[in-house]
């Protein structure tokens, strides 16, 4: 009977997204058709541009791994009861730090330490970015999703601000930069890839974060307190260093997205790291239902959207917003179907309704 | 340079042109929000719905120009926003108001939807010159073409600033104003009151929206006057702080708006004499501001004073 009760859940939990994400791509779908494009051509097209082969693969990932690691900044403060939406902030700020750090290093160390210090630089300044609203809310009872979304204009502007000034590099005429990293401190690619060590962070960021949350008891003394604050307090947790603490590890997940842009993207920081991860990560999160295992799946099908706006501008003649409206879709649907857990009779316990109604009756 | 003959008196007259010109899509989208939160529920997607309503705006106006003649199409424009505005307010309402579902996630949901959409059908009118909106010469009185470029006003500044009484009104005296901030301060009594909260969340949403996308319009049918992808340039989430600023009072969300869209114009009005070393930092300073006094006013034993007590709570 246990067995019962757990595969009926977990069909649920399943179906759902999956027929979400199937009624997306129906209206998707019938979307294509009114603008005169043959929907079944554009599922092929974005089918190859995202998962067709092993170099779509990589385009792929490449754009998942700064998601997982964004997605973390929201997903983790959510386990607590917090809504942070710093991440596009915290991620600029962690690029930075990384810049700042890497620049005055130069290439008086290796490469490979001069790396780890700018990965622990952008981790702390990220993770500082986020203790701030969330230090806020806990001492001065100020809205974390509102000081954390100014935070990111604060975050973006304070870039703007030394790359246009102290940092920026007057050889580089394109558009206002900083200096470049030191070629020996670049994150480079996993074997035989196009895909950069990103993905490895993101992969361990998001293990270590699920084990931290679903196997600790730091985690679970989170998920206490974000179930239940008043209870939490009453059992003697900390929710304020619980607080802390989880905002410092969300924000320093972004940080760390930031610096992987920097160091194996974009090599020089600039206004390209504003490029969306964040507001993208935020929404990961939410479908991903805020479990740090799931972000991963969900930035990978993410990913893959975004991998094919190239493709369909091609061979379809759809503007690149195409998968915009796409991914807008996507995320719509699968939003509304966590409003349909516990609504469909197929997925309900029936022993247990039966022993539900006997003791109602 | 104009500035060149006016010397540092461009300075003044920069940051007012700027602010009159810069306000007309803040005072707009943050009237907007300030009637949907005060209703409980939270529209992030307002950043969406600004792009939608600037691109069919200028879509409308451009196209019936030759139908209507170049004076009413701007106009038609404008409408058409407000109806964009109201379809994406409608999914948004409908949406966020679902079980478990949260309307921040909606709204960045909304965000990238409407967004998306705007820059899908707006790709044919990136090029083509659409006709604009008239503006009011209230520099008429002066001889200098500095000061009569400066005081051009928008007739969708005036609108805006004619709303601002009416819905202090509307919110202070009449029995709808008095449903939507039962709705959004306790939804319970609400409800004992026989009020429906999904249809009163419902109108401000639908109704905020509706103003958010004339907001739009006047991106690209006033200032800057031209359609582009990224013409909204995160002012729909800055509406968001602004409301919040403003402490949900009609009011002060007016002053909000002219002060967030005077601050805009300090960068570009220092730059154009030559100070040019902070001007990110003075794009910040709304911000820093709206965090300052949220610290200063905040305390973990109340909420904000003006705070809609359900904001923010999921149902």
């Amino acid at each position: 009977m246990a067995l019962t009760t757990t595969w009926r859940r977990s069909l649920e939990s399943v179906a759902l997204p999956m027929g979400a994400v199937l009624s997306a791509l129906i209206i998707f779908g019938v979307f294509c058709a009114l603008v005169g494009a043959n929907p079944l051509a554009v599922y092929a097209s974005i089918y190859r541009a995202a998962f067709g082969s092993w170099s779509a693969w990589q385009n792929t990932l490449l754009r998942a791994s700064p998601l997982m690691l964004t997605a973390l900044c929201t997903a983790l403060p959510a386990r607590l009861g917090l809504v942070i939406i710093g991440n596009e902030g915290a991620l600029v700020v962690g690029g930075l730090a990384a810049v700042l750090v890497g620049l005055a290093l130069g290439s008086s160390l290796p490469g490979e330490l001069v790396l780890l210090a700018m990965a622990l630089g952008s981790l702390v300044a990220g993770g500082l970015w986020i203790v701030v609203a969330g230090a806020l809310r806990h001492y001065r009872g100020v809205n974390e999703t509102i000081s954390s979304l100014l935070l990111n204009y604060v975050a973006i502007a304070l870039m703007n601000h030394l790359v246009q000034g102290p940092l920026r590099d007057p050889a580089f005429v394109s558009k206002p930069s900083s200096f470049e990293i030191a070629p020996a401190a670049w994150l480079g690619n996993l074997p035989d890839t196009r895909v950069h060590w990103g993905l490895v962070y993101g992969l361990v960021a998001s293990a270590l974060a699920y084990i931290l949350m679903q196997r600790t008891t730091f985690g679970f003394a989170a998920r206490t307190a974000g179930g239940n604050v008043r209870a939490a307090r009453i059992a003697g947790l900390p929710v304020g260093k619980l607080t802390l603490a989880v905002c410092f590890l969300a924000g320093s997940c972004a940080g760390l997205a930031g610096m992987v842009e920097v160091a194996a993207v974009q090599k020089r920081l600039n206004e390209s790291i504003v490029s969306n991860y964040g507001y993208a990560g935020i929404l990961v999160a939410f479908v991903a239902r805020h479990n740090p295992l799931a972000t991963v799946l969900v930035s990978v099908l993410l990913g893959g959207i975004l991998a094919s706006g190239g493709i369909l501008q091609r061979s379809h003649n759809l503007p690149d917003a195409t998968v915009m409206v796409f991914q807008g879709i996507v995320f719509l649907c699968v939003l509304y179907s966590e409003s349909l857990y516990g609504r469909f009779k197929v997925f309900q316990e029936r022993e247990i309704q039966a022993e539900g109604a006997a003791v109602a009756g | 340079m104009a500035t060149e003959a006016l010397g540092w008196w461009g300075v003044p007259l920069g940051i007012l042109a700027g602010t009159l010109r810069g306000s007309v899509p803040f005072l707009l989208v943050s009237l907007g929000e300030c009637l949907t939160e005060k209703s409980g529920k939270i529209n992030l997607g307002l950043e969406g719905t600004l792009l939608m309503g600037a691109m069919s705006a200028y879509a409308v106006s451009y196209l019936s120009s030759g139908i209507v003649g170049p004076t009413l199409a701007p106009w038609l424009g404008v409408l058409t926003a407000g109806a964009a505005g109201m379809g994406l307010g409608t999914i948004h309402g409908w949406l966020a108001q679902q079980p478990r579902v949260n309307d921040v996630a909606v709204g960045i949901a909304m965000i990238i939807f409407g967004g998306g959409l705007a820059n899908f059908l707006g790709k044919p009118f990136i090029q083509p010159q659409a006709p604009q909106l008239p503006t009011l010469a209230a520099g008429g009185w002066s001889s200098l073409s500095q000061v009569q470029s400066a005081l051009q006003i928008s007739p969708l500044f005036l609108l805006g600033v004619a709303i601002v009484p009416l819905m202090s009104w509307f919110f202070k005296s009449t029995r709808w104003g008095l449903y939507v901030r039962a709705v959004g301060d306790s939804p319970d009594a609400a409800l004992a009151m026989g009020i429906s909260i999904f249809w009163v969340r419902m109108a401000s949403i639908v109704a905020g929206s509706f103003l958010a996308g004339i907001g739009g319009a006047s991106l690209s049918l006033f200032y800057p006057g031209v359609w582009t992808e990224r013409i909204s340039s995160g002012q729909g989430l800055m509406a968001v702080a602004l409301v919040i600023f403003a402490r949900w009072q009609p009011w002060q969300c007016l002053w909000a708006s002219l002060l967030f869209g005077g601050a805009q114009a300090l960068g570009p009005a220092f730059q154009s004499v030559g100070i040019d070393s902070y001007y990110y930092l003075f794009n910040a300073a709304p911000y820093i501001l709206t965090l300052l006094i949220m610290v200063a006013t905040c305390s973990p034993k109340r909420t904000l004073t003006g705070a809609p007590g359900a904001l923010g709570q999921s149902d």
